[in-house]
C-alpha cells in the first residue's frame, strides 16, 4: 500500500509538469491555433531564470586572501556576494537561499516578454499556414533558444537549490497512520504540486470568472462571430500567448530545484507534453490537465519493479500505449471538441 | 573516310584505357605506404570531441587540453608533461620534426555522427590520427572505423570495459582506466568505511558502459561480503528518477549505488538526497550512496549533494606528482582553471602518440601500434604506466574519491581518499569481463 501511495505522489508531481506545459500548449492552440513546438524551450528558459536570478545574486567582490592560495598557489581570491555586503550576511545569505521563489517574481516579465515577441515577431506570420509550417518554424526556434542557452551557460545540469527550509523530505507516511519512514517524499515536490494546482486553479478562473476569459472562450469557440462583434479577438489571443509563456516559465521556475536545469531540458518534456494534449483532446484545457496527471501517474506505476518483471521495459512506452489506446477508443481524446483539427 | 569499329580495335582500346584509368592507383598505392601519410613539413592530427550536446562542457575541456600538447609538441608555451615524461625522444620540434596541426570534430556524443566527423577528418583533412570522446558508445564506434581506415585511434574518456575488452582493435588505444578497475580500486574502501555486511541496490545506466560498470561494482563488492539486493536498469534518457529512487525505500538495502554519468548522475544522485536517502538509517545503519565514476565537471551540477560521496576517478589536478602539478600549471596559467580529468587523459594521449611515433621513426600505423605496445612510461600524473599489449589498455594507479565537505573553491569538489596501486587494478587479459574480442591485426590503410 504504502509503495502505491509512493507511485501516485510521484505521478501528481511529474504530473503537474506534463499539466502545465500541456495547459499552455492547449491555450495557445485553442486561441491561435497554432502548434507551438517552441513551448518545451519556454519551460526551459522558466528554469534559467531561477539560474541566473541566482548567478544574479551572487555576483560577487573579490578580495584577495594572502593566507591562502588557489590552485596554482597564488594567493586566494575570496568572493563575498555584494547582497551580503549590502544586507548583511545572514540577510544577504537569506535572499540568496531564498533566489527560486524569488525567481517567480523575477521571471513573469521575463516569459511575458519574451512570449509577446514570439507572438507578434515570428508566430504571427504563420497563423494562416498549415500546421506543418507551424511545427517546423517553432521547432527551429525551440532549437535556437536551447542553443543560446547552451552557449550561455554551457551543456552541464547547474544546480539552484530549493531554499534551505524546503530541501529536505518529511514523513508523509506517518501522517497517513502508516509505520514511520515508510512514505518519505520531499517537501519542494509537494510544494511543486500545490503550485501547479494553483497555477491551473487561476488559469481557469481567470478564463471562467472574467469579462476577458469569457472573450477568450467565446473566441476559442468561433473566432469569426466575436470578430464581427467589433471586439479585436488577435489582442487578446496575443495577451494568451503571453499569459501561457509565463505559465510554463513558471513550471519550469519551480521545476529548476527537483532537477537541475540544462538547456535540453524543454525537449525532454515537449514530446509527453504533445502526447498528454492529444490524449486530452485538442483545445481542451480541462483535458489536458487529466490527461497530464493521468499519464504521469501511469508512469510512475509502470516504473516499479513488479510491474517490469512482468512487462519489462513497459516504463518506457506505457505513455504511448495508454494514448493509442484512448484515441482509439475515443478519438477526439479525453475531453475532446468536435471539429477541432478535424477539417 | 570510313570509321569501322573492329573487334581488335575495341580490345586495344579497352586495354588502353583501362591501363589507363588504372595508373593513378597503382601510384597511389605505391606512393603511400599507409593511410594519409605525411608529405609535406606539417601533420595533422583530428580531435574529434563533443562540441555539442550534453558532454559538450567536457568535449571543450578536451578541445583545451589538445590545442595545448599541441602548443607543447610544437615547443611553445612551457613543455608542460613533455619535462616531466620518462621518454625524452620529444624535443619540441613537432612530431619527427613535421609541424603539428590539427583539425576538429563534432561527435556531438552520437555513435553516427561521432564516426561522420572523424570519417571527414581523415578522408579530406588528412588526419593521420583521430583522438577524444567523452562516451564509451562513440569510442568504440570511432575505434572500429579507425580500424578499418587504417588510422591510430587514441581514446578519450571511455570507461566501458567493452573498449579494450570485447570491442577492442589492434588501431585503438586507451589511457583511461575502466569499470573494472573502478570496481577493485573502490571496493575495499567501500568495505572499509561502510563494513562488509552491506547490502546493495543498483541504478544502471541502460547501455554499454552502464551494465559493465554494474558488472564491474557488483562482483567486487559481492566478493568482500556485500549483498545486491536488486539491479534496475534505467533509460539513458531519463532526466527524472523519482520513479526508480522510491522503491529503493520499500527494501531492506542500506546502500545505493548509482551506475550514472553526466546529466543521468546530477539528477539521480539530487533525486536520492531530496528523498532522505542519506538521513535513512536502515538495518541500524546509515545509507550510504556512492557513484562510482565521479567527473568534477559534472560533480558541479550536482553542488552541494556530492558531499561525502565516494567515487573513483582517472586523475584529479590536486595530485602533488611531478607531472599533474606541471600539467595543472601548463593549463591553468593558460585558462585560468584546473583542467577535467577528461583534459588529462586526451593531453596524455597525444603526448603518447607523439612519442610513439619519435620512438618508432615512423608515422605508420603499425609501427606506432607497436611502439605504444608494452610501453612503460611514468611523469604523466598516475605513476608507473603500462600501456598493456595484449589489449591495449593503460594499468596505472586509480583515485578513490570522497564529494568535499568543506569546499575551498568551485573547484575543490573532490578530495583524494586513496591511490590504488596499480597491482590492486591488474586484471588478466583474459579476465572474463573482457572476453569475446580480439585485436586482430594493425591495418595500416591505403
Amino acid at each position: 500500500m504504502d509503495a502505491i501511495i509512493l507511485q501516485i505522489l510521484n505521478g501528481l508531481d511529474k504530473g503537474s509538469a506534463y499539466a502545465l506545459i500541456a495547459l499552455g500548449l492547449t491555450l495557445i492552440f485553442g486561441t491561435l491555433g497554432v502548434v507551438n513546438f517552441a513551448h518545451g524551450a519556454l519551460f526551459m528558459i522558466g528554469a534559467f531564470c531561477a539560474v541566473t536570478l541566482n548567478k544574479l545574486l551572487n555576483l560577487s567582490v573579490e578580495t584577495v586572501d594572502p593566507t591562502r592560495t588557489d590552485f596554482l598557489g597564488n594567493p586566494l581570491k575570496v568572493k563575498t556576494p555584494y547582497v551580503e555586503t549590502w544586507f548583511g550576511p545572514e540577510f544577504g545569505h537569506a535572499i540568496i537561499d531564498w533566489s527560486v521563489p524569488l525567481a517567480i517574481l523575477f521571471s513573469i516579465p521575463i516569459m511575458i516578454a519574451i512570449g509577446f515577441i514570439m507572438e507578434r515577431g515570428l508566430i504571427k506570420h504563420f497563423y494562416r499556414r498549415p500546421h506543418a509550417d507551424q511545427i517546423l518554424v517553432t521547432f527551429g526556434l525551440a532549437i535556437v533558444l536551447q542553443e543560446l542557452i547552451k552557449h550561455y551557460y554551457g551543456a552541464n545540469p547547474i544546480q539552484t537549490p530549493a531554499p534551505g527550509a524546503f530541501r529536505g523530505s518529511f514523513d508523509f507516511g506517518a501522517m497517513l497512520g502508516f509505520d514511520p519512514n515508510t512514505i518519505i517524499y520531499p517537501y519542494w515536490r509537494m510544494i511543486y504540486f500545490a503550485f501547479a494546482a494553483v497555477i491551473i486553479g487561476g488559469v481557469f478562473a481567470f478564463l471562467q470568472f472574467t469579462t476577458f476569459g469569457m472573450v477568450v472562450r467565446a473566441g476559442m469557440a468561433d473566432r469569426e462571430t466575436v470578430g464581427l462583434l467589433g471586439i479585436n479577438i488577435d489582442k487578446r489571443f496575443t495577451i494568451m500567448f503571453g499569459l501561457a509563456a509565463a505559465v510554463a516559465g513558471l513550471a519550469g521556475v519551480m521545476y529548476a530545484p527537483i532537477n537541475s536545469p540544462n538547456y535540453h531540458m524543454g525537449m525532454d518534456f515537449l514530446v509527453l507534453s504533445f502526447v498528454v494534449v492529444v490524449v486530452g483532446g485538442m483545445g481542451s484545457l480541462p483535458g489536458a490537465v487529466a490527461a497530464g496527471f493521468l499519464l504521469g501517474i501511469l508512469e510512475s506505476f509502470a516504473s516499479m519493479n513488479e510491474i517490469k518483471s512482468i512487462l519489462p521495459g513497459i516504463d518506457q512506452i506505457i505513455i504511448y500505449v495508454a494514448a493509442i489506446i484512448i484515441l482509439l477508443t475515443r478519438p477526439r481524446g479525453l475531453l475532446g471538441r468536435k471539429g477541432v483539427m478535424e477539417d | 573516310m570510313t570509321n569501322k569499329l573492329t573487334r581488335r580495335g575495341l580490345l586495344k582500346t579497352g586495354a588502353v584505357g583501362g591501363a589507363g584509368l588504372a595508373l593513378p592507383t597503382i601510384f597511389t598505392t605505391g606512393a603511400h605506404a599507409f593511410t594519409n601519410e605525411p608529405s609535406g613539413g606539417t601533420v595533422t592530427l583530428g580531435f574529434n570531441v563533443p562540441q555539442s550536446g550534453p558532454y559538450a562542457d567536457e568535449g571543450a575541456d578536451e578541445l583545451r587540453a589538445y590545442m595545448l600538447a599541441v602548443e607543447h609538441l610544437n615547443g611553445e608555451g612551457d613543455g608542460g608533461m613533455l619535462n616531466t615524461f620518462s621518454s625524452k625522444v620529444l624535443e619540441g620540434n613537432g612530431i619527427l620534426g613535421k609541424k603539428v596541426e590539427y583539425v576538429t570534430g563534432d561527435t556531438q556524443t552520437k555513435s553516427d555522427a561521432a564516426r561522420a566527423s572523424a570519417k571527414s577528418m581523415i578522408e579530406k583533412d588528412g588526419a593521420i590520427m583521430i583522438t577524444g570522446g567523452s562516451s564509451s558508445g562513440v569510442a568504440v564506434a570511432v575505434q572500429s572505423l579507425c580500424q578499418e581506415a587504417g588510422v591510430i585511434f587514441m581514446a578519450g574518456l571511455t570507461h566501458s570495459n567493452d573498449t579494450t575488452g570485447k570491442d577492442k582493435k589492434a588501431n585503438g588505444f586507451r589511457h583511461f582506466f575502466n569499470a573494472y578497475m573502478s570496481g577493485a580500486a573502490l571496493a575495499p574502501v567501500l568495505a572499509k568505511t561502510y563494513g562488509t555486511d552491506r547490502k546493495a541496490y543498483h541504478l544502471t545506466a541502460d547501455y554499454t558502459w552502464g551494465w559493465t560498470q554494474e558488472e564491474s561494482i557488483v562482483a567486487a563488492t559481492e566478493a568482500l561480503g556485500w549483498e545486491t539486493v536488486q539491479t534496475v536498469k534505467t533509460p539513458l534518457s531519463a532526466t527524472d528518477f523519482s520513479s526508480y529512487i522510491t522503491p529503493v525505500l520499500q527494501t531492506d538495502a542500506d546502500v545505493l549505488i548509482l551506475n550514472h554519468y553526466g546529466g543521468n548522475m546530477v539528477n539521480s544522485l539530487t533525486n536520492a538526497v531530496q528523498f532522505g536517502l542519506r538521513e535513512k538509517v536502515v538495518n541500524g545503519k546509515n545509507f550510504e550512496i556512492v557513484v562510482p565514476l565521479f567527473s568534477r565537471l559534472m560533480a558541479r551540477g550536482a553542488g552541494e549533494n556530492v558531499k561525502g560521496i565516494l567515487g573513483s576517478t582517472n586523475w584529479h589536478w590536486s595530485l602533488q606528482d611531478e607531472g599533474s602539478q606541471a600539467f595543472v600549471k601548463s593549463f591553468g596559467t593558460k585558462y585560468g582553471f584546473p583542467p577535467s580529468q577528461a583534459a588529462h587523459t586526451c593531453y596524455v594521449q597525444t603526448l603518447l602518440y607523439a612519442d610513439a611515433v619519435a620512438r618508432a621513426g615512423s608515422f605508420n600505423p603499425c609501427a606506432v601500434g607497436e611502439a605504444l605496445e608494452g610501453f612503460e612510461f611514468d611523469g604523466m600524473g598516475n605513476g608507473p604506466t603500462l600501456y598493456r599489449a595484449e589489449d591495449h589498455q593503460c594499468f596505472k594507479d586509480v583515485l578513490v574519491v570522497r564529494g568535499k565537505e568543506n569546499p575551498t573553491s568551485e573547484f575543490d569538489l573532490l578530495e583524494v581518499v586513496e591511490v590504488t596501486p596499480v597491482g590492486q587494478v591488474t586484471y588478466a587479459p583474459d579476465h572474463p569481463m573482457f572476453a569475446g574480442g580480439a585485436l586482430g591485426s594493425c591495418n595500416p590503410g591505403a
